[in-house]
């Protein structure tokens, strides 16, 4: 390699105001999360000052039994909700690049209507909504939980079908022909062809589905029960009192399981095969 | 080459409509069995309809097909015995080579080692042993194509539809896949159906072309008879270059014809055309069967043009355009009417070509079994 001073007119990685920008931009975003979780680990019941060391806030907020219970249930929730959005949605995307039928756009249209909707306007609908058909609240676990997922089901299932939309736009029709006429029937061209061909689509939908779904707070917050805390909703009242570095600790947990499983997912479909769907 | 009599297709007065737009217009032909056939026509006159109705892709409106004496009218494509080589090959890319083509045999439940056994036969066939495991992004247009081919020659169906074979590959690898095509179908003895719209394709692989225009058979007919009798001014002009001149047929008789353009000047045939007497008929010219001279050689012009007599067969003009391609120089010529007529000249030696110039005033001449008498 040899060394070059001068900056061509395009390197805009060497220029210095281009680096600062990205700089002040990954601080902008990133800080209060590490102060968040720098905090967690902090000696001190108030969060102001640092005080040392600690790790007594973790022990606490896991023997918290409600907050363990908050958790437990967001992540039910999350997981219910994105595998049936990732079918709905799948599904919907298929119809709608597939066939032509009467009052398509309409139905496109209302299929995206969750995601545009002010979130507070659907919490007030699903608090009517459920109220209205007397939805039973006292049913036992898991199933006290249906009417959150099926708050949740409503808003993710469009991105999933955005998603996997715009992926079935570059497939080539004539992969499922030639499967087809090779011998296959509808169902093994699907699953042979199509199917490998939305997968990256399909595990993006998922990541933003359960995304979604953990950390929503306004929609859950009109369709949870007092048995039905999810773990937003539990810190938001445990912020009312103080905010702890145990609210703190918990967060943490929360956002290493998210990267946690970003990155399996990443690493499982490829980044490239993710990057190819947007 | 195996050419069995029957008809490995009938194609029965099928039309195929989409809304207001016909694409294919009553069209009934015959493919025998063992035949390399090709649809020949330019783009959007339904040769690539007809194609996928005959893979089950498309219903025809009305009409029959029938292969190997069943009717395959309401039979999907998965049931047909016959496969496709698609125009983007349609390599399924998540699969590598190996899977790709034993896909179809995987399906219908054949057994492993039969597969396998299939598979390595059909690579072989292609000329694409070696390359098992690789996946089709890291291959070229040129061995994905094998890829399909072996694909679907794999399945050994009775009839392999090829749609547009050559278009996606660059001039060389394509002349050197058209004779492969034609040295495969020649091996494998299966009937290969193709189509498409570059006419030297159609005449150095195919065994009988049916040139599609507009929906109809323009004509159908071995390559040879495509180029030197063309059927109609549409077939003249889309096979190969031609020049082509409005006329009146003033002689007609068993041996000999005659007729005038204006715009050429009399032509003289050595055989009947059996048209309408004094009837409008147009003159087609191949620019290779017209010879160019320095005028004055008069001698040598009558020397050649013996077969008509005086005053036929001949014609003046200028040298408007010039342009050498090596193997032949091709002259636009005005005559003296105004009219432009093509002419190509081969260089048989290294200095022919430097023999006229433009602004060059030239004598023509063709011979008597030459020009080509179109009726319509």
């Amino acid at each position: 390699m040899f060394n070059r001073t001068a900056i061509a007119p395009l390197e805009y990685t060497r220029k210095l105001w281009m680096r600062s920008w990205v700089g002040l931009t990954m601080l902008f975003l990133y800080a209060p999360l590490v102060v968040l979780m720098i905090f967690s680990f902090n000696d001190s019941k108030r969060n102001v000052v640092w005080k040392g060391f600690t790790l007594k806030y973790y022990e606490k907020a896991l023997n918290n039994d409600s907050l363990v219970e908050a958790m437990v249930n967001s992540l039910t929730i999350a997981f219910l909700a994105t595998i049936i959005s990732l079918v709905i949605g799948a599904l919907a995307a298929v119809m709608l690049w597939r066939f032509r039928f009467p009052f398509k756009g309409l139905v496109e249209g209302t299929m995206s209507l969750p995601i545009i909707v002010p979130e507070i306007c659907l919490g007030v609908a699903f608090l009517i909504f459920f109220a209205k058909l007397d939805w039973p609240t006292d049913l036992a676990w898991p199933l006290n939980l249906s009417a959150i997922t099926i708050a949740h089901i409503t808003f993710c299932f469009p991105f999933v079908a955005m998603v996997v939309r715009a992926r079935l736009a570059s497939f080539n029709r004539e992969e499922e022909e030639a499967a087809k006429d090779l011998g296959a029937t509808e169902w093994q061209a699907f699953r042979d062809v199509l199917l490998p061909h939305i997968k990256p689509s399909l595990v993006a939908g998922a990541l933003l589905a359960f995304t979604l779904s953990l950390d929503d707070f306004v929609i859950t917050f009109f369709t949870s029960g007092p048995d039905t805390i999810t773990f937003p909703v539990k810190v938001y009242s445990m912020v009312r009192f103080s905010v702890t570095p145990e609210v703190n600790a918990a967060s943490t947990i929360l956002i290493i399981l998210t990267v946690a499983l970003t990155f399996i997912a990443l690493k499982y479909q490829g980044v490239k095969g993710i990057a190819e769907t947007h | 080459m195996t050419e069995g009599k029957q008809p490995i297709i009938e194609i029965r007065n099928v039309s195929k409509r989409f809304g207001k737009v016909t694409a294919v217009d009553n069209i009934s032909l015959d493919i025998r069995a063992g035949e390399f056939f090709v649809l020949l026509g330019p783009s959007g006159c339904g040769k690539t309809t007809l194609l996928r109705m005959i893979a089950g892709f498309e219903m025809p409106t009305e009409g029959q097909i029938i292969i190997d004496g069943q009717d395959m009218s309401l039979v999907p494509p998965n049931k047909r015995p016959v496969n496709m080589v698609f125009q983007s090959y349609a390599v399924f890319p998540h699969m590598n080579v190996t899977d790709n083509v034993g896909y179809g045999l995987r399906i219908s439940g054949i057994s492993k080692a039969e597969t396998r056994d299939r598979v390595a036969e059909a690579l072989e066939l292609v000329k694409l042993g070696g390359f098992e495991d690789r996946m089709p992004d890291q291959m070229s247009g040129g061995q994905r194509q094998r890829v399909a081919l072996a694909r679907s020659l794999v399945m050994r169906p009775k009839v392999l539809l090829l749609d547009e074979p050559l278009s996606a590959l660059d001039a060389k690898l394509r002349a050197q896949m058209q004779f492969e095509l034609a040295d495969l179908q020649d091996k494998v003895g299966i009937t290969f159906v193709t189509v498409t719209h570059d006419q030297d394709e159609a005449l150095s692989m195919a065994s009988r072309v049916a040139v599609i225009n507009k929906g109809e058979v323009a004509q159908l007919a071995p390559p040879s008879d495509l180029y030197e009798y063309p059927a109609n001014r549409f077939v003249a002009d889309f096979v190969g270059s031609v020049n082509i001149f409005e006329g009146r047929l003033t002689l007609d008789e068993p041996d000999k014809a005659a007729v005038n353009c204006p715009g050429l000047g009399k032509i003289y045939l050595n055989h009947g055309v059996t048209g309408p007497h004094g009837a409008n008929v147009w003159i087609a010219l191949r620019p290779e069967k017209i010879y160019l001279h320095v005028p004055g050689e008069g001698k040598a012009v009558r020397a050649a043009a013996q077969d008509a007599p005086d005053g036929h067969n001949l014609a003046r003009g200028t040298i408007k355009g010039m342009s050498y391609l090596g193997d032949v120089t091709l002259y636009d010529i005005q005559l003296e009417g105004g009219h432009i007529i093509r002419v190509s000249r081969p260089n048989l030696s290294r200095h022919d070509q430097e023999d006229f110039t433009w602004d060059d005033k030239v004598s023509m001449h063709w011979r008597a079994d030459s020009p080509v008498v179109l009726l319509s």
